[in-house]
């Protein structure tokens, strides 16, 4: 077996801004199984990272437990990583925001990991609006523990050995757009040319982005029957738009049936341009946006794309009013401003 | 609803899958062997390197081109250049050259593995006229099925140019008996000392088929320069000379020597005059110093040998006085390109230099030359004096008489000759048989098959490498310089070859791609270290093809493989590029639509051509 890939790239790779190849950015040889969509996602956030210009050291990737939770390891080498506990991959990202608000904090989670046993993390994360990527790798199966059906399997659709899922799916989705989640998007760990610009717009958003990617898991729920599988995703995939994302306010040369392009500036100055596929649905619009995402599942389509985005979002630290400087930058003066600042809070409280 | 077969969607313009049936489509992959004038399975015999096989080595060397110890010192290596790893980025080619010389120098008794005689004959009688290396192929191929091959030269001893122009301490004498011997042993009938003086004697003989590989024996002189006919004693033709160095007729050379000429000869004869005595040897060459014919390596070495090689000199003049050499005058040039890419030489206007010297080689190259051959008979020749020959059948317009070597079209090396000998022998034999020489022609002998072992096993070491190229030690300069015998390069230790082997990408072991099998799950594109592989909407064409892959196909040269339309109607696309052959795309693939398969091809040698052809 090889645990090692090969030094050499291809001699002509080019550089980004930061003077880095691809290759800079990418991790360990993946051991999951061949063919796993995590390793086609993670391919994708390599591609994002290197577009966007990203210093690995300026990024810290976070993830909890299960084949998901591993693929930190396969790429961003160079970056920050936190392999927590299960499904507390929340806790310790909003520990590690509240202490450094200047790196971008990039979740990995799996559907065991976020629709089950850290259900109750996710759904405070997505409450605070803690600026973070937060992306699900949904193959709708416990693959790590031989294939058991997950909270996001959907009803009616048939695992390896034959049982019929007889439990209606947790959307995560349309859970993290009822609790107010201010970026969220569903892809299909198969379209890169869609995944990686979603990520990247996720990356620049400025809080709580989700993203809901089906990953088939090509060991134990890629059989005909599945819902999960590449065949039945590429099937019922409704791709509700396409998007751009654009590091910096340019002429836009792509153009698009009148009423159908949508542009929207993000806090740094980039923008996203967004092809709207289907007319009847706002992607400005939270309840628009419901109300799609439930017609498809009627329809028994998969919708993908951008489905929500409020580009005016306010994170945590906006809320609680945190320092500007991140805690690890604050000296002695700052933290431990003396006596008399003390007797002055204690007074106020009085 | 039945669906249309997915063909149906396919734009009929689109790009046709690759056939990968075809054997040249693979052979191409494998560079070194495409690149090899006699495609030699390099990769094969490195891997049998590497597992300490080195008798097995030999052999496959031996079966392809007939001298592994000689050109494992002295060819030209069209391979090297072509090798893959040299297209990496800051990578050398491996050593393929100097790695053949570890199997011939390590090998054991390989006589037991030769074809054994005596061979029953089978009535048919062949004459071979010059005894290099193009004559010795035929004589070896043809000899196993029965022929009676009769060997004619003028030297004491079989080996043509090998023997006679290339030094002893590149390639000791022992080597080139010991392999000149495998073949004379075969029941060869040599006539030594035996200079063919015309063809016509020969054709009245009862031959049924005559080889001609006589090589290119005239070295050019500079009849026309002034000063030139001065004085003979000291202008000396390089290959001559060389020739008379080695059958030790010559034994010294003044102190201060000028040869002449850019080539892999003016090398030999200037690192062979330092051995006679000579102590101020320079090159002067006409040429820019990288535009010069020799190999790069035959220019480092006589650099090595404090040789200077001064470029950009033509000569003008041979001074002489008193009859005696004096020294030449060379008039100081530059290179420019004109705007057909043609080079000229313009002087640069500085004075004339003089350089003196005792003696002067000239080795600016060398013409065929045929006065044996009566004009009179059915045997065309060009305006150039040269024999019409076919350049894939090796016949003359005298259907009996064959050329091969440098015979056929000038001077070129030691792999080409065997190569050509190879094909004369293919068309003697068909002729013997009564066979048509075009359409009874025996198709390559190739195979392909899974190196699969376990999901993640392979039965080749798929693990790349990342050393450097390794160099060959050689013996100290001040010992080497003193002897014309003692070998310069003392070749690869053997755990150096060994691991100089493993540099090697195993460009054989193919990437056989089956569409109906691929889920189109992206893990061989996601972990391809060089991003070859890419799975892209089909073009009309390929040069849009070669645009919109995931790093764009620049080298055309290389070829795209192109599968068939998959499910989503796209297609898999790889750059044969820079694909390490590291397997990666087939162990990650959980399919198996990649699989990595040994592809062996060999050329069909004389005697194999009713079975092999109609296979």
């Amino acid at each position: 077996m090889s645990y090692l890939k090969p030094k050499f790239r291809h001699p002509e790779s080019p550089k980004n801004k930061l003077g880095y190849t691809l290759d800079y950015y990418e991790g360990s040889l993946s051991t999951l199984c061949a063919g796993c969509g995590h390793d086609s996602i993670s391919a994708s956030v390599v591609q994002a990272c290197y577009e966007l210009n990203i210093e690995p050291h300026k990024l810290a990737k976070l993830s909890g437990i299960g084949c998901s939770s591993k693929t930190p390891a396969y790429f961003l080498s160079n970056s920050h990583g936190f392999n927590s506990v299960h499904g507390r991959m929340p806790s310790v990202a909003t520990g590690a925001n509240m202490a450094n608000r200047d790196l971008i904090y990039f979740g990995v989670s799996g559907d065991g990991d976020t629709a089950s046993i850290g259900m109750g993390q996710f759904v405070h994360v997505v409450r605070r609006n803690l600026n973070m990527v937060y992306v699900v790798m949904n193959n709708g199966c416990y693959g790590l523990t031989k294939g058991q059906d997950s909270a996001t399997a959907d009803q009616g659709s048939k695992n390896k050995s034959g049982n019929v899922n007889p439990f209606d799916a947790i959307d995560l989705a349309g859970l993290a757009l009822e609790l107010g989640a201010d970026f969220v998007a569903q892809s299909f760990s198969g379209d890169k040319k869609q995944l990686v610009p979603l990520l990247k717009a996720a990356i620049k958003h400025p809080g709580f982005a989700f993203i809901n990617v089906i990953s088939p898991c090509v060991t134990f729920n890629n059989n005909v029957g599945s819902t999960k599988s590449y065949d039945y995703v590429r099937e019922h995939v409704e791709a509700t738009s396409t998007i751009d994302f654009v590091p910096e306010m340019k002429e836009i040369t792509t153009s698009y049936a009148e009423g159908s392009a949508q542009k929207v500036k993000m806090h740094d100055g980039s923008f996203i341009q967004l092809h709207k596929l289907s007319q009847d649905w706002d992607f400005q619009n939270r309840f628009s946006a419901m109300k799609a995402l439930n017609e498809a599942k009627q329809k028994g389509e998969i919708l993908t794309g951008l489905l929500y985005m409020n580009s005016e979002s306010k994170d945590l630290h906006h809320t609680i009013d945190t320092s500007h400087n991140p805690l690890n930058t604050l000296g002695k003066a700052e933290l431990c401003p003396g006596a008399e600042a003390l007797e002055a809070l204690n007074a106020d409280l009085r | 609803m039945v669906l249309p077969n997915r063909d149906y969607f396919l734009n009929a313009k689109n790009l046709k899958p690759t056939d990968i049936h075809d054997p040249e489509y693979f052979h191409k992959v494998v560079d070194c062997q495409y690149a090899c004038p006699a495609h030699t399975p390099v990769p094969h015999y490195i891997r049998l390197i590497a597992e300490g096989k080195y008798s097995e080595a030999y052999m496959v060397n031996w079966d392809s081109n007939v001298f592994p110890g000689v050109l494992g010192r002295t060819c030209d290596r069209p391979c090297e250049p072509a090798c893959r790893r040299g297209r990496l980025g800051g990578e050398e080619p491996v050593a393929i050259c100097r790695l053949k010389r570890v199997a011939a120098d390590n090998k054991d008794d390989v006589m037991s593995r030769m074809p054994q005689g005596p061979f029953p004959s089978n009535g048919k009688k062949v004459a071979l006229i010059g005894g290099g290396p193009a004559s010795l192929t035929v004589a070896r191929d043809l000899a196993p099925f029965g022929y009676e091959i009769h060997l004619y030269d003028e030297q004491k001893s079989g080996g043509g140019f090998m023997r006679s122009q290339i030094p002893a301490f590149r390639l000791p004498e022992t080597v080139l008996n010991e392999e000149v011997g495998y073949i004379l042993d075969l029941g060869i009938h040599t006539h030594f000392n035996t200079y063919v003086s015309s063809l016509k004697e020969l054709l009245d003989k009862d031959y049924d088929a005559i080889f001609v590989g006589t090589g290119a024996p005239r070295g050019k002189d500079l009849p026309d320069l002034p000063g030139r006919w001065d004085t003979n004693a000291n202008i000396h033709i390089g290959i001559n000379w060389l020739s008379s160095v080695a059958f030790e007729h010559t034994k010294t050379i003044g102190k201060n020597v000028i040869v002449l000429g850019g080539g892999n000869t003016a090398m030999d004869c200037c690192r062979t005059a330092r051995r006679l005595g000579g102590e101020n040897v320079r090159v002067l060459v006409r040429s820019p110093f990288s535009e010069m014919r020799a190999s790069p390596w035959e220019k480092e070495d006589a650099l090595h040998e404090d040789i200077p090689i001064l470029d950009n000199h033509v000569p003008k003049s041979f001074v002489v006085e008193d009859g005696k050499l004096k020294g030449m005058t060379f008039e100081k040039v530059k290179a420019i390109r004109d705007e057909n890419g043609k080079r000229q030489l313009i002087p640069t206007g500085e004075p004339d230099v003089f350089e003196p010297a005792d003696d002067v080689l000239i080795a600016i190259g060398q013409e065929n030359s045929f006065p044996w051959i009566e004009r009179e008979l059915d045997l065309k020749f060009d305006k150039w004096g040269m024999p019409e020959v076919d350049k894939t059948t090796f016949a003359s317009s005298n259907p009996k008489v064959f050329f091969g070597g440098d015979a056929a079209w000038g001077p070129k090396n030691v792999i080409t000759a065997v190569a050509h000998g190879h094909q004369a022998a293919i068309s003697i034999d068909l002729l013997c048989n009564n066979k048509d020489l075009v359409k009874d022609r025996p198709s390559p002998m190739v195979n392909l098959v899974s190196q699969k072992m376990g999901i993640h096993e392979w039965s080749y070491d798929s693990h790349v490498v990342n050393d450097k190229r390794y160099t060959v030690p050689m013996a100290e300069k001040s010992v080497a310089l003193k002897s014309l015998k003692k070998e310069v390069e003392l070749g690869f230790s053997l755990p150096t070859g060994f691991k100089e082997a493993e540099r090697c990408l195993n460009c054989d072991i193919q990437t056989v791609f089956t569409e109906t099998k691929c889920i189109e799950c992206d893990a061989c594109m996601d972990v391809c270290p060089t991003s070859c592989i890419s799975f892209v909407d089909n073009q009309e064409n390929e040069q849009d093809l070669r645009q919109t892959l995931k790093m764009p196909a620049l080298n055309l040269s290389q070829d795209l493989y192109v599968s068939g339309s998959l499910n989503t109607k796209r297609v898999m696309v790889k750059d044969e590029n820079v694909c390490l052959h590291c397997g990666l795309c087939a162990e990650r693939c959980p399919t198996s639509a990649w699989d990595m398969q040994k592809f062996f091809y060999s050329v069909t040698k004389a005697g194999k051509h009713a079975a092999t052809a109609q296979l």
